[in-house]
C-alpha cells in the first residue's frame, strides 16, 4: 500500500515535470508555430538566474517564481526582436536559427560562469510514507504543474490577452485590420513562453546540477511531448505528459532511469507513426 | 515547406553557373583536384600534418552525406551523427570480435543503413513533415547517446567487446588487407583510403543525380505532390535517399574509428549533430562540394579557437549558424559562384538579369502554379 502511494506520487511527479518543462515550448510552438530549439537554454538561463538571485540573498521561492521567469522573459523579448521575428513562417529556418541561438547562449554562459556545476539543495526536506522517504519538493512540482495548466487555461479562455493571442494566431491579417499589432502580440507570446521556460529552469535548479549544457537533457523530452500532443495546446500538453510520464516512471521503476527515458522516447516515436497529427489531431479535436 | 535553398531559383533560370555545376565538367574538375591532392599531399606533408588532414577528409565524407540528403533529397536530418556513431561503434565492436577487418568494414556501412531504413519507414510512411522529421532524428540521436552512455559496466558487452559506456572504446584495431590480419593500414594508407572514399562517394552521388533515379529524388524534394501525381512513390525515393545518406555516414564513422582508434558516446551528442548542420549551411545547400568546403573551413576554425582561451567555440559556432541562416542563407559556394557569374557577365557586358526574365517567363508561370498548389495543400491540412 505504501509502495503504491509512493509510485503514484512518482508517476504524478513525472507527469507534472513534463508539463512544467514543456509548457513554454507548447506556448511558443502552439501559438506561433515556431520550433524553439533554444528552449533548453532558456531553462538553463532560468536556473542560472535562480542561483544568482539566491547568491545575492534573495529568498529561494522568490528567486524561482519571480526572478527566473522575469529574467528569461526579458531575454526572450530581446532575442525575438533581434532574431526570431525575421523568420516567422519559415519553420525550418527558425529551427536552425534557434539552434544557433542555443549554441550561442551555451557559449556566452560558459564564458561568464565557467564550465562548472553550480546548484542549490532542494528545500523542504523529506517526509515519510511507511518505510519510504519522499522529497517534499516533489509535491511542489506536482502543485506547480496543476496550477500552470489551470492558469494557462484561464488566461487563454477568460482574459482579453488570451482572446487577442488566439485571434492573432488564427488570422493575423484580420487581427491587424481590427487594430491589433500582430508583431506586439507575437513578442508578448514569445516572452510568455520564454518566461515559462525560465520558471521551469528555476524549479529544476534544486533537482539537477546547473551547467551551461544542461538544456540538452530536457530538450528531447519537451519536444516530443509538445509534438505528440498535437494542435490543441493545453489538452495536447496534458494528455501527452500523462501518457509519457506514466510510461517513463513505470519503465524507470521496472528497469533503470536511463531505460525509463529511452522507453519514453521510443514510445513517442511509435506513437507518432500511429498518430502523425498528435493525440489531439485524433482525439479531443475541438478542445483548446 | 520553405527550405533554405530556394528551389525556384533553379527552376527559373538554369544560368551558365547552374549548367556548369550540373555538367560533367565540374565533376571532372573536382575529381582532378581530388586526384592531385591524393597523390601530392602524402609526398609533401609530414606524418603529423597528414594525420590532421585525414580527419578533415573523414568529416568531409560525413558532411557530404548530409549535404546530399538535405540539399538534394530535402530531408532535414538533425541526427546524421547517429549514423556516423553507429558506423564507428559497429566497426569497433565487430573488429574486436572478428579480428579481420573486412566484414566489420562492410557492417559499418550496412548497420546504419538498416537502422535508417527502419527509422525512415516510420518517418516517411507516417508522412511526417520536415519539422517533425528534424525533431525525431534529434530524439533518436539523444536516445543512442543516453543508451551508450549508460553501458559503462563490465556486464555490457557484445561478444567479447565491452561497450565502455561514457569511457568509449579504446584501442580499436585498424583496417587490414582483406584476409591478412597482419598487413594493417598505416597513417598514410588511411589518408589515401579516406580521400579515395571521399572521391568515390562524390562521383557516385554525381552519377546518381545525373540518372533518372536522382532526378526523381530531386523532384520529390521540389514538389512531392506532383511527383506522386506523375506516378512515382515519393516516399520510397525519400527512404532510399535517407538510407544512402546513412550508409555514407556509416562509412565516415568507420574511418573515424580507424583514425583515432577510439570512439566514445560524444559522437552521438548534440554538439556533433549541430556541427554537421553548420558545415552544410556554411558551405552551401544544394551542392556536393559546398559541404566539403564548409566542413574544412569550420573544422579549421574550431581547431584555431581551441588553441586560445578567450572565446568559446560554442559561441562562435552558434553565431556563425545564426548569421548564415539570417544573412547568407545560400552558403559560401553558391554565393561565391553567383558573385563570379555576375562578374563574368559584367565583363561580357551583357545585361544578364533582364535577359533571364524575358527568356524564362513560362517557367515563372509554372512556379506560380506550384506555389498555388503548395499553399492550397498547406491550408487544406
Amino acid at each position: 500500500m505504501d509502495l503504491a502511494a509512493v509510485i503514484l506520487i512518482q508517476v504524478l511527479y513525472a507527469i507534472a515535470s513534463l508539463v512544467v518543462i514543456s509548457s513554454g515550448l507548447a506556448v511558443i510552438f502552439g501559438m506561433m508555430k515556431v520550433i524553439n530549439l533554444a528552449h533548453g537554454e532558456f531553462m538553463m538561463l532560468g536556473a542560472y538566474a535562480t542561483i544568482e538571485a539566491i547568491r545575492v540573498g534573495i529568498n529561494l521561492w522568490i528567486a524561482i517564481f519571480v526572478v527566473a521567469p522575469l529574467a528569461v522573459g526579458v531575454i526572450g523579448i530581446v532575442l525575438e526582436r533581434i532574431f526570431i521575428r525575421h523568420l516567422y513562417g519559415r519553420m525550418v529556418d527558425t529551427m536552425l536559427a534557434t539552434w544557433g541561438l542555443s549554441l550561442l547562449l551555451i557559449g556566452v554562459v560558459t564564458s561568464i560562469a565557467g564550465n562548472t556545476t553550480a546548484g542549490v539543495s532542494a528545500p523542504l526536506g523529506n517526509f515519510t510514507i511507511g518505510a519510504y522517504s519522499v522529497s517534499a519538493y516533489t509535491l511542489v512540482i506536482i502543485a506547480v504543474g496543476v496550477v500552470l495548466a489551470l492558469a494557462l487555461r484561464w488566461v487563454l479562455l477568460h482574459t482579453s490577452l488570451g482572446l487577442i493571442a488566439r485571434g492573432t494566431t488564427q488570422n493575423p491579417k484580420m487581427a491587424d485590420a481590427l487594430g491589433i499589432n500582430p508583431g506586439v502580440v507575437y513578442s508578448v507570446t514569445f516572452a510568455v513562453g520564454a518566461a515559462l521556460s525560465g520558471l521551469a529552469g528555476g524549479l529544476l535548479a534544486p533537482l539537477t546540477g546547473v551547467v551551461p549544457t544542461m538544456g540538452g537533457a530536457f530538450i528531447a523530452k519537451a519536444f516530443i511531448t509538445v509534438i505528440a500532443g498535437g494542435p490543441a495546446i493545453l489538452v495536447g500538453l496534458i494528455s501527452a505528459s500523462a501518457l509519457f510520464g506514466t510510461i517513463n516512471q513505470i519503465a524507470t521503476f521496472v528497469t533503470t532511469p536511463v531505460l525509463g527515458e529511452v522507453a519514453l522516447l521510443v514510445a513517442a516515436i511509435i506513437m507518432l507513426r500511429l498518430l502523425p497529427q498528435g493525440i489531439t489531431g485524433r482525439f479531443f479535436k475541438r478542445s483548446l | 515547406m520553405k527550405v533554405l535553398n530556394e528551389p525556384s531559383a533553379r527552376l527559373q533560370s538554369p544560368g551558365p553557373l547552374q549548367r556548369f555545376s550540373q555538367s560533367w565538367k565540374s565533376a571532372a574538375l573536382t575529381l582532378a583536384i581530388g586526384l592531385v591532392l591524393l597523390f601530392c599531399l602524402p609526398r609533401v606533408l609530414d606524418d603529423f600534418t597528414l594525420v590532421q588532414a585525414t580527419i578533415y577528409v573523414v568529416m568531409s565524407i560525413l558532411a557530404v552525406s548530409l549535404g546530399f540528403i538535405w540539399g538534394y533529397g530535402g530531408i532535414l536530418c538533425f541526427g546524421q551523427s547517429a549514423f556516423f556513431g553507429l558506423g564507428a561503434y559497429t566497426y569497433a565492436i565487430a573488429v574486436t570480435n572478428l579480428g579481420d577487418s573486412t566484414v566489420p568494414f562492410v557492417l559499418a556501412i550496412v548497420v546504419p543503413a538498416v537502422f535508417a531504413a527502419a527509422l525512415g519507414y516510420i518517418i516517411f510512411y507516417g508522412r511526417l513533415s520536415d519539422v517533425y522529421m528534424g525533431v525525431i532524428t534529434l530524439t533518436v540521436t539523444l536516445i543512442l547517446f543516453n543508451l551508450i552512455n549508460s553501458t559503462a559496466g563490465p556486464e555490457w558487452k557484445i561478444g567479447v567487446a565491452p561497450l565502455g559506456g561514457f569511457n568509449g572504446i579504446p584501442n580499436i584495431a585498424p583496417l587490414n588487407m582483406p584476409g591478412n590480419v597482419d598487413d594493417v593500414i598505416g597513417p598514410r594508407g588511411l589518408f589515401e583510403l579516406s580521400l579515395g572514399m571521399l572521391l568515390l562517394v562524390y562521383l557516385l552521388l554525381r552519377a546518381l543525380l545525373a540518372v533518372k533515379l536522382g532526378r526523381v529524388i530531386v523532384a520529390s524534394k521540389e514538389n512531392e505532390q506532383r511527383v506522386l501525381l506523375l506516378g512515382y512513390d515519393a516516399r520510397a525515393y525519400k527512404l532510399f535517399t535517407f538510407v544512402l545518406g546513412a550508409a555514407i555516414a556509416g562509412l565516415a564513422g568507420c574511418l573515424y574509428a580507424n583514425w583515432g582508434a577510439f570512439t566514445s558516446p560524444t559522437i552521438f551528442g548534440l554538439a556533433q549533430s549541430a556541427q554537421i548542420i553548420i558545415w552544410v549551411i556554411v558551405g552551401g545547400l544544394g551542392t556536393l562540394v559546398g559541404p566539403i568546403v564548409g566542413c574544412v573551413a569550420i573544422q579549421w576554425l574550431t581547431s584555431q579557437i581551441g588553441t586560445q582561451q578567450v572565446i568559446n567555440s560554442n559561441l562562435v559556432l552558434g553565431a556563425i549558424l545564426v548569421i548564415f541562416v539570417l544573412l547568407v542563407p545560400k552558403g559560401i559556394v553558391p554565393g561565391c559562384g553567383s558573385v563570379g557569374a555576375a562578374m563574368a557577365a559584367r565583363m561580357r557586358r551583357r545585361p544578364v538579369v533582364a535577359d533571364q526574365h524575358k527568356l524564362h517567363k513560362p517557367s515563372d508561370e509554372i512556379e506560380a502554379n506550384t506555389l498555388a498548389i503548395d499553399s492550397h495543400r498547406e491550408t487544406s491540412q
